[in-house]
């Protein structure tokens, strides 16, 4: 589903990416673990099309996403450290907007069933603004999935979240993976990649240190693992 | 061009609404535009006939600046969730986003002009105003507008990932504004004070038409780039 070769991205005189190879089927879920300024966040964002990469190329369902860009969007969802949402606006406003940004036609019953499931059908009328971070987190879920993506890309997702969000969030990862959804999540919360996740990634200095499955596995071995292959 | 236009509607009609919720924009914007009026009204005897002659001067004063106002505020307003951000994973063309800006910042100035231009007429007791002149007057506010605002659009977004984008917009924008803003001002004075010599308002109007076209296709083409991080 998703196949990163050789990918490489300088910012300035930096090296963020020196080359990640990576290739994730669909319906997987993977965690992208790695100390911070690894590159995770930037090989995530580059999948999202939010970055384009210096060198190397990105094929999203077997097609290139430097030439087909536009359809392929339609195919992500991508949840970022900011919510993307307009304060000013209620849930329904800004659903209702995004809707219109991914072409979906008469959204109004979709984004009251979301607003229901991310538990926010109480304050559907309210603006965002006086929203808790969590309940913001909860509303840029339903904004990452309004369109039914094909791919999720989640950055940080369980940052700043308090239990109830943390199992609202989780409840919709799963729902999604049974529906075929490829996930892909950046994060360092090893608790929720143990009980998300197949597969971990993990990526140090801009490159793949270790591709590992997490079947059977437990966090406490893939804390281990983690320590020797990232830290270390 | 439904896949630029409809996406394109949407932006605008999130600033337009946003706008109708919040009203920072246009209230700034008209609250310049009756300021200046009413400064230049008490300034100047509007029984004086030479005064007339600053109104031409006086509308497009009014377009740059608070169209400024506005252009500033237009992307700036982008940054704070990283709305951009949410522009750019959408699958929508990057000129739509450009489009949909230009509509909404249009809308913002044409509705000041809409207030402030009658006010002006009236403080400065202009009465010269003909059917055919208001007809032709139209015609140069909606191109010289639309140029200002094209050129203004495409530098408001190229200047708001700078910690300065308020001082940094006009230094840009006026310099490449500035072949509208004389094109306007001399096909406004023609057409209020003059309109017998209403063909020397046209080539002015036809050389604002040229530039309208250019930078709009420009802007449509390049804001790609502009969004590139």
């Amino acid at each position: 589903m998703i196949q990163s070769k050789n990918m490489i991205k300088t910012i300035g005189d930096k090296m963020i990416l020196k080359g990640i190879s990576l290739e994730i089927d669909g319906g997987e879920s993977v965690a992208v673990l790695g100390p911070n300024g690894a590159g995770k966040s930037t090989w995530l964002k580059i999948t999202a099309g939010l970055l384009k990469p210096t060198e190397g190329e990105l094929f999203i369902a077997g097609k290139s996403f430097k030439k087909d860009h536009l359809n392929l969007k339609q195919l992500i969802g991508y949840l970022g450290h900011q919510s993307f949402l307009y304060d000013h606006y209620t849930p329904v406003e800004n659903l209702t907007f995004f809707a219109k940004l991914y072409h979906l036609p008469d959204p109004g019953d979709k984004i009251h069933r979301l607003l229901d499931e991310v538990g926010l059908s109480f304050f559907k009328h309210e603006p965002v603004r006086s929203f808790s971070r969590g309940m913001i987190q909860r509303l840029a879920i339903a904004r990452a999935i309004l369109h039914d993506p094909e791919i999720l890309l989640l950055d940080e997702p369980h940052t700043g979240l308090d239990q109830q969000a943390v199992q609202i969030l989780n409840q919709v990862i799963q729902r999604k993976k049974k529906e075929g959804v490829t996930v892909v999540m950046a994060t360092h919360d090893f608790p929720q990649v143990m009980s998300v996740c197949d597969r971990a990634v993990i990526i140090k200095a801009g490159r793949v240190k270790d591709d590992v499955s997490l079947q059977q596995k437990t966090a406490d071995w893939l804390y281990d693992h983690y320590e020797r292959q990232a830290v270390q | 061009m439904k896949r630029i236009l409809m996406p394109a509607l949407a932006i605008a009609g999130k600033d337009l609404y946003s706008e109708w919720k919040t009203k920072q924009v246009v209230t700034t914007m008209l609250i310049f535009s009756g300021l200046v009026i009413v400064t230049f009204s008490f300034a100047f005897d509007p029984s004086n006939q030479a005064v007339r002659a600053l109104i031409p001067g006086m509308i497009w004063m009014i377009t740059i600046f608070a169209g400024i106002l506005g252009l500033n505020r237009s992307f700036v307003s982008e940054q704070r969730n990283d709305h951009i951000h949410g522009f750019i994973v959408a699958p929508i063309d990057p000129a739509s986003i450009f489009l949909g800006k230009f509509i909404a910042n249009f809308v913002f100035v044409a509705a000041v002009q809409m207030i402030a231009i009658p006010l002006l007429f009236v403080l400065f007791d202009f009465r010269a105003l003909t059917g055919a002149s208001i007809l032709y007057l139209t015609g140069v506010v909606f191109l010289g507008t639309f140029g200002f605002i094209t050129v203004g659009t495409f530098l408001a977004a190229l200047s708001a990932n700078s910690k300065s984008s308020e001082m940094l917009l006009p230094i840009l924008l006026l310099p490449i504004a500035t072949p509208i803003i004389i094109a306007a001002v001399q096909a406004t004075k023609i057409v209020l004070i003059d309109l017998e010599a209403i063909s020397g308002a046209m080539s002015w109007m036809q050389l604002i038409f040229v530039y309208d076209l250019l930078f709009f296709v420009a802007g449509l083409i390049l804001f790609e780039y502009v969004l590139e991080v």
